[in-house]
């Protein structure tokens, strides 16, 4: 049986100083990311604050390759562990990495409790740029836009993360992964004017599906930065390295639509699911991978053929439709528990029949839905209105501005975007951690113990309870720590001290 | 011959009811979603970056992950 798709997504964000153009976008990230745990620190007494807790990075392997071997020339991912490095109570991590501001949602168990830690995280940065400007010289301010691109060639990654079990073989992950990343854009791609593409003329493409279809290169690899595959490699499970494999997704836009968030997650989770199953008898060998991933992106149609490498061609959606109806049939045969039980995974199964169905019919009726539909008809209604060519500067600036995350800027906020989470579920998700992962011991024990707590990490905790060397507490286990497996023990201990106490004894015992 | 089972999925007896039944509460949509956009389209100016080439010019990231 598939195992529990623990999920999470790490987004970097773009940042801009407003008033202050040469700026460092290093220093922008500091300051912006500073202001909001300051604030927190102020406002909540006791919360720890970024010097306090610091992420350790003891268990970083960003340059371990899932197949078991690196290729000559590549580059491994650096750990900088100079930068600020936030641990929150609701389980995320809060960072500055590369030159972008960076959040990691917590460990999620299903599709709709991704979306809600995504949206909190949208809400941290929201309150982070207010908590930045009282710190920022008159007149500047702190930008933070939601997208993956800046439309000069420079471009950043909203990654998500899947557990999966060790025992699967890489190889049939990467054979079954590749057709799918390449044609799931259609209905979770964030939607892009112009191309960024090496070679391409930006006027040859007005718009396009996906922010990141131009920068990947190669099928399969372990770079991020550069030469971007379709499947990364990076093995670096953050949990029992005997019982699980993290997949790493590098390909996928930044969604500012809930709908696309959760679809996004939630269809892949069950592909995956039938990786693991061997429920998927066929395998879509694409000819060529790169170009259909960009042939898809350009095709706003979603009629162009990809030549497969039997002979013969598929669509995009004949692609999807088929592994939509390998899901249905799944969920028969197998469940939905692993994605988050029949409500949820009912979920996932219905609305991407309504999203494939709309895709095939009339793309339009998904503008409340689909990021680039509802990008799409903004602009091509400004552009209507205004009389204006696709390469207008201010289309391009629509473009950006639809990521901008000020909620009386951004306009993805004004397109009238369905919602899936209430504000009530988001505000709590903002301080509190999912409690189905071990996210929840980990934000419960920041919340509680700030002060005894001197490292956090995905798979440990290291503890400070004065006069004992420091204790790191493990958590190899993505789905212990639960606020049902360890929520009366911590209700009974009053300090770390007792926690440890506690843990020790359980341990002997 | 894979095309061909293709076809038949993608046009099961239940989708053309739901079509039928949908027909008008999927203009209906339309109608409300396209006056949406007539008032967003109205009011967006106000919001729009005021020197758009300047704007783009100036958003300039350095490349992530």
């Amino acid at each position: 049986m598939a195992l529990q798709k623990v999920l999470g997504i790490e987004t970097e964000f773009g940042i801009l100083v407003r008033g202050a153009p040469e700026a460092n976008p290093i220093a922008a990230s500091s300051v912006l990311i500073n202001a909001y745990v300051s604030e927190l620190a102020r406002s909540t007494p006791g919360h720890p604050s970024a010097p306090k807790v610091g992420w350790d990075f003891e268990d970083e392997h960003p340059g371990n390759d899932a197949r078991g071997f690196a290729p000559q020339g590549t580059m491994a991912p650096e750990v900088e562990t100079h930068l600020v490095n936030a641990v929150l109570t609701n389980g995320a991590r809060y960072y500055v990495d590369h030159a972008h501001p960076e959040l990691s949602t917590p460990e999620c168990a299903d599709p709709r409790s991704i979306v809600q830690w995504d949206r909190a995280a949208e809400v941290i940065l929201q309150r982070s740029m207010v908590a930045a400007r009282r710190t920022l010289p008159e007149g500047q301010e702190l930008v933070i836009y939601k997208n993956n691109s800046d439309g000069k060639g420079n471009s950043y990654g909203c990654h998500e993360n899947y557990l999966m079990d060790r025992q699967v073989p890489f190889g049939r992950i990467v054979a079954h992964a590749i057709p799918f990343f390449v044609s799931r854009q259609v209905f979770c791609g964030a939607g892009k004017t112009g191309t960024e593409a090496t070679g391409s003329d930006k006027a040859s493409v007005p718009f396009q599906i996906s922010q990141r279809a131009d920068f990947f290169e190669e099928e399969v690899g372990l770079e991020t930065t550069l030469k971007r595959p379709i499947v990364n490699t990076r093995d670096e499970p953050h949990a029992d390295a005997q019982k699980y494999r993290r997949l790493h997704v590098i390909i996928g836009d930044a969604n500012l639509s809930e709908v696309a968030t959760f679809l996004k997650v939630g269809t892949t989770a069950l592909m995956l699911c039938m990786v693991e199953d061997e429920f998927l008898p066929r395998e879509w060998r694409l000819a060529a991978p790169i170009q259909a991933l960009r042939l898809v992106s350009r095709d706003l149609t979603m009629r162009q053929p990809l030549e497969l490498a039997e002979g013969g061609s598929a669509t995009a959606l004949e692609i999807q439709w088929e592994f939509f109806d390998r899901a249905k049939k799944y969920a028969d045969a197998f469940g939905l528990d692993a994605i988050g039980g029949d409500e949820i995974g009912g979920d996932v199964l219905a609305r991407w029949e309504q999203a494939l169905v709309g895709l095939e019919t009339d793309p339009t009726t998904l503008a409340s839905t689909v990021d680039w539909v509802a990008k799409h008809r903004l602009l091509e209604g400004y552009r209507d209105r205004h009389g204006l060519d696709w390469t207008d500067a201010r289309l391009a600036a629509m473009d950006i501005q639809y990521h901008d995350l000020r909620p009386d800027k951004g306009l993805a906020a004004r397109v009238g975007l369905e919602r899936l989470i209430g504000d009530d579920d988001v505000e709590h998700a903002v301080a509190h951690p999912p409690p189905e992962t071990r996210a929840w011991f980990r934000g419960e024990c920041l919340r509680r113990f700030p002060e005894a707590i001197v490292a956090a990490n995905w798979d440990s905790l290291v503890f400070d309870i004065g006069g004992d060397p420091l204790r790191r507490v493990p958590m190899m286990e993505p789905l212990r720590g639960t606020q049902a497996m360890v929520g009366s023990l911590l209700d009974r201990c009053a300090t770390a001290g007792e926690l440890i106490a506690a843990l020790d004894a359980a341990a002997k015992s | 011959m894979a095309e061909r089972e293709l076809k038949k999925k993608q046009a099961p007896a239940k989708q053309d009811e739901e079509v039928v039944e949908d027909a008008p509460q999927t203009s209906d949509k339309g109608d409300a979603l396209k006056a949406e956009l007539d008032d967003l389209l109205d009011e967006i100016d106000e919001v729009l970056e005021t020197n758009a080439e300047e704007f783009v010019k100036g958003y300039v990231q350095k490349g992530g992950e």
